[in-house]
């Protein structure tokens, strides 16, 4: 009853594609900041006011056919004022290609929902609402997703702890779940890495001494 | 006269149905309903149902919450998160080597795959390639956990539509393939076994011929499941037809792996975006045209038999060689060493304690594990954690399809469905 013969899959990727991508797409809309070939993978960092234009065309155009979004994340650089990078990947099973999509938000700022374009995008959406708290504009379903029920907080920004600040255990006097603040036995131990494999080490009591030997590296 | 009696009668007879409210008022000739003085409403009742989170059925711990209609479901809505144990968060916390553990506990029926997508994202980022032997470990190995994952999601879902034999038959196959895990590894689940650079160990002696013993007599396997269940009568009337979902829509919901190929859609991460040594390896890419779960299950069952001939041609071109990358930087020096050379020592420490910083940079890096399309987005700061480790879950794409899928089916049929999309939810809730 089903057909399991072998239809001709795509095979192979000729390399010059995604450079032809990267100059059509850095030429062919006025919402792309830039588009480029970096580590091997197309990434297309995009205006956020224009991202459903983009997003279209990116489906839409014979040149593209990116059929599918198989990831929607984001990613927390608390340093920058628009801390949060939203990253699309697109799949084209068409003409085997890939591309990432990134743009930029903050806490406020809302980015404007793909679930219309991609189905699909509504889950993706809410996980990185429950994460990062990032929103989602014209998105009818954002919810926590992997959060538990009552859940406060977004668990992936860099300023949420490890260990959070909540703990659930079960009271056999109360015969109920309780909810106490965290309470660790041992601190919690990070350790800094930054220094030793490379051979830039500051000591303990030395870190003026370093501050300086940088400033002197960035004048010269 | 005799007619007007006759007719009389048949109302009185239908009266006495409809009193003790046997037929729905909807379902009365009007002349009836309307000649009733009291009138009685009867509701099929729309009603609420919570399916799981410790249903057998539910493959773990999905809490489904059905809006029924009588038998009919009218709508489904997945809760998922019950097993959410932030691995993302805690993978930003680790060194590199460290993270890798973590892959095992998300899909833990298909545990190799998974190490597999962040072994080779992070060679991606580091700009190394394991060396040849290694590539064939990974890709003999990546296909026997490919069959342990089929086996267990074919035979789980005979045994949600009421088939319990194939599932005693598979676990046996299953122990069988569990045990080349702990050979090379260790263990039989949690392995940690791919490592970025090559593989932990290598394989044992005997470990090829045993491997290709069984490779040799496992198709005999096969037939017996088909026999069982491909024509079996009643394994038809659970999934044909049931759960059918367009190439179109299987697309857009973001589908892949044998749920995408059920549906008609001819693609394959291993043939169309090679990784490893699956360039190196002839074999078929099964695709069913209906999309229903009979032809998931098809798919699957075909699978399987091509898994066996990547099996076979790996062993046949595996050569002996080292197994990890031979730089002291990214792969431990052998024991023996260690005890007698101060280098290899401090290397051996360095790799434990700090591990290796990877350049800063991002990658997506997407392998087709026995679901489908596992990737992992990697963002590297130049230290020696990852700063985003972003892993993409396969059954998530598929689950959210579940409402569309199950949608005016019956509450049996969601079972069926629920099985064909092989969800596991260590893997859904990360």
């Amino acid at each position: 009853m089903a057909d399991q013969s072998t239809a001709s899959v795509p095979a192979g990727r000729s390399s010059s594609y995604p450079s032809y991508l990267a100059f059509t797409l850095s030429t062919s809309l006025p919402g792309i900041a830039s588009a480029a070939i970096e580590g091997g993978e197309l990434v297309v960092r995009a205006d956020r006011e224009r991202l459903i234009p983009l997003m279209m065309l990116l489906r839409d155009d014979p040149r593209f056919r990116f059929e599918q979004l198989m990831d929607l994340c984001g990613v927390d650089f608390p340093q920058r004022p628009e801390r949060f990078d939203v990253v699309y990947n697109l799949l084209s099973v068409s003409l085997n290609q890939r591309v990432r999509v990134i743009v930029t938000t903050d806490e406020l700022t809302p980015v404007a929902s793909v679930h219309q374009i991609w189905p699909c995008a509504t889950w993706w959406e809410r996980e990185c609402y429950d994460m990062y708290g990032v929103l989602f504009s014209g998105q009818p379903d954002l919810r926590r997703i992997l959060s538990d029920y009552g859940f406060e907080g977004h668990p992936l920004r860099k300023d949420f702890p490890l260990t959070g600040y909540t703990e659930v255990r079960y009271d056999p006097e109360r015969r109920q779940i309780v909810r106490e603040p965290v309470t660790l036995t041992q601190d919690f131990r990070d350790f800094d890495f930054v220094s030793p494999w490379e051979g830039v080490l500051t000591l303990p009591g030395d870190e003026r001494a370093h501050e300086l030997r940088q400033i002197m590296k960035k004048l010269n | 006269m005799t007619e007007a009696l006759k007719q009389d009668e048949r109302l009185n007879g239908q009266r006495d149905v409809l009193d003790e409210g046997v037929l729905p008022e909807a379902l009365l000739p009007e002349e009836v309903a309307d000649k009733e003085v009291e009138r009685r409403t009867v509701e099929i009742d729309s009603h609420a149902l919570n399916f799981g989170p410790q249903h057998p059925s539910a493959h773990g711990v999905l809490r489904l919450v059905l809006e029924m209609e009588g038998e009919v479901v009218a709508r489904a809505v997945p809760h998922i998160g019950l097993l959410h144990r932030g691995t993302e968060k805690l993978i930003e916390y680790k060194t590199y080597p460290k993270a890798l553990p973590y892959f095992d506990r998300l899909d833990y029926a298909s545990p190799m795959c998974e190490e597999h997508a962040f072994a080779l994202a992070t060679e991606k980022l580091l700009g190394i390639q394991a060396p040849d032997r290694a590539r064939w470990i990974r890709v003999i190995f990546a296909e026997i956990t490919r069959i342990l994952n089929h086996i267990l999601n074919l035979t789980a879902m005979g045994l949600d539509c009421g088939a319990v034999t194939p599932a005693l038959w598979g676990y046996e196959e299953r122990e069988k393939l569990l045990e080349f895990h702990e050979a090379v590894s260790g263990a039989r689940f949690h392995a940690n076994y791919f490592r970025p650079g090559g593989v932990a160990r290598d394989m044992p002696a005997g470990m090829e011929e045993k491997i290709a013993a069984w490779a040799e007599e496992f198709p005999n396997w096969i037939d017996d499941l088909e026999g069982l269940l491909t024509e079996n009568r009643i394994w038809k009337q659970r999934t044909v037809g049931i759960g059918v979902f367009t190439s179109e829509q299987a697309l857009a919901w973001g589908w892949s792996g044998p749920c995408l190929r059920g549906s008609g859609v001819p693609w394959d991460l291993r043939r169309s975006q090679p990784y490893d040594n699956y360039d190196k390896v002839d074999f078929e890419i099964p695709v069913a045209r209906h999309g229903d779960c009979y032809d998931r299950y098809l798919v699957r069952v075909a699978e399987m038999r091509e898994s066996v001939k990547i099996i076979k041609q790996g062993l046949a071109q595996i050569k002996p060689g080292p197994i990890k990358v031979q730089d002291p930087k990214f792969s431990p020096p052998p024991r023996a060493e260690m005890k007698r050379s101060m280098e290899a020592l401090i290397h051996h420490f360095k790799l434990f304690t700090e591990s290796y910083h990877v350049p800063p940079g991002a990658t997506y890096t997407a392998v087709e594990t026995p679901k489908g399309e596992f990737g992992v987005y990697l963002v590297a700061d130049g230290t020696n954690r990852p700063y985003r480790c972003k892993i993409r879950p396969t059954g998530f794409a598929h689950l959210q399809a579940i409402d569309e899928l199950s949608r005016r089916g019956m509450l049996a049929d969601a079972v069926a469905i629920i099985g064909s999309l092989d969800l596991v939810f260590g893997e859904v809730d990360r």
